[in-house]
């Protein structure tokens, strides 16, 4: 049975039906959800993508924190189900406490669209379960607030437990330690800036990105197969 | 109790201490090209203004915490300040 992925989408999301696209192509059935919606049973596996929820505004995140479809996400993801947010969608998970740390301006001030490179430093979460640490992806980003921060007890942490699972070969935003990616201390939840779904498909010039996104397939049949057990 | 009254809000929110600031950064760097110098320290931030109706000024001063702490500053980077004041009027 394919793995049920759930997109969510808030208003000012824009990048559902790339994820979509990507999702069912690698042999998954996504599905789009409302953030006004509070039920998110029968998925697998829940994404959040890109764009600029609620408009970005207070701060990208803030606002669709709020929203209803949120605690039914925390809920999914306390009970073990993979969550993965892209780019938004890992400002709205930081926002919301289910990620540690923050994406500030990036460094520099620019708005960042190119592809670059990140390196896979774990294979203990539910987007890196299929990838061999050290392996090189090569990833569009698309955003202006990427520079991931958090304080110096926080990023002992995440350093210590492996938590950072994806780092910049070439820190483009001045992240903190070049990260590009981490993890909940559960495994199951992770938030990454670069966006998988637009290196999917041999026609958008990379398919590194169908590596993470068939990863987290794989995981949330994995996760599945554990409730019904 | 006190009555119930309108109170103004002030929230100030600011990066914390440590934090970069490219946004000050940059502002600070453009001065000196309008002539502006001996300026230094500049850190950018955001203001917010509402109004409260609370039994006294230390519920609206605790209400309107609730909002900066909650809603309008990310407590991982950011802290605020809260000023209440009561209208001119009563």
């Amino acid at each position: 049975m394919p793995a049920r992925v759930g997109v969510v989408m808030f208003p000012g999301t824009n990048c559902e039906h790339d994820v979509v696209q990507a999702v069912n192509g690698l042999g998954g059935t996504a599905e789009l959800v409302w953030h006004g919606d509070s039920s998110l049973s029968g998925f697998d596996a829940l994404i959040l993508p890109g764009g600029f929820a609620h408009g970005d505004y207070l701060r990208p995140g803030a606002i669709a924190r709020f929203s209803p479809v949120m605690e039914a996400v925390s809920r999914f993801a306390e009970q073990g189900g993979p969550v993965v947010g892209i780019c938004n969608g890992f400002q709205v998970l930081t926002e919301a406490g289910l990620l540690p740390g923050a994406l500030q301006k990036n460094r520099g001030l620019r708005f960042l669209c190119t592809t670059v490179d990140v390196r896979v430093e774990s294979d203990r979460s539910v987007l890196t379960s299929g990838i061999t640490p050290g392996t090189v992806l090569s990833i569009p980003i698309n955003h202006f607030e990427g520079n991931f921060t958090c304080d110096a007890e926080t990023l002992a942490v995440l350093q210590g437990e492996g938590r950072v699972i994806l780092r910049y070969v070439d820190n483009p935003n001045g992240s903190v330690d070049a990260i590009a990616g981490v993890c909940n201390a559960a495994r199951n939840v992770v938030g990454l800036m670069p966006h998988p779904e637009r290196a999917s498909d041999p026609l958008t010039g990379s398919v590194d990105g169908a590596q993470l996104l068939s990863s987290l397939l794989a995981s949330a049949l994995t996760a599945a197969r554990a409730e019904v057990a | 109790m006190a009555p119930a009254e309108t109170y103004s809000v002030l929230v100030e929110v600011r990066l914390r201490p440590g934090i970069a600031d490219p946004q000050g950064a940059t502002i600070e760097r453009a001065l000196p090209a309008l002539g502006l110098h001996g300026i230094a320290g500049v850190r950018a931030g955001k203001a917010f203004r509402f109004d409260i109706v609370a039994d006294g000024e230390a519920e609206a001063l605790a209400q309107g915490t609730v909002v900066a702490d909650r809603v309008l500053a990310n407590p991982v980077i950011e802290e605020s300040s809260v000023t209440v004041t009561k209208p001119a009027s009563s």
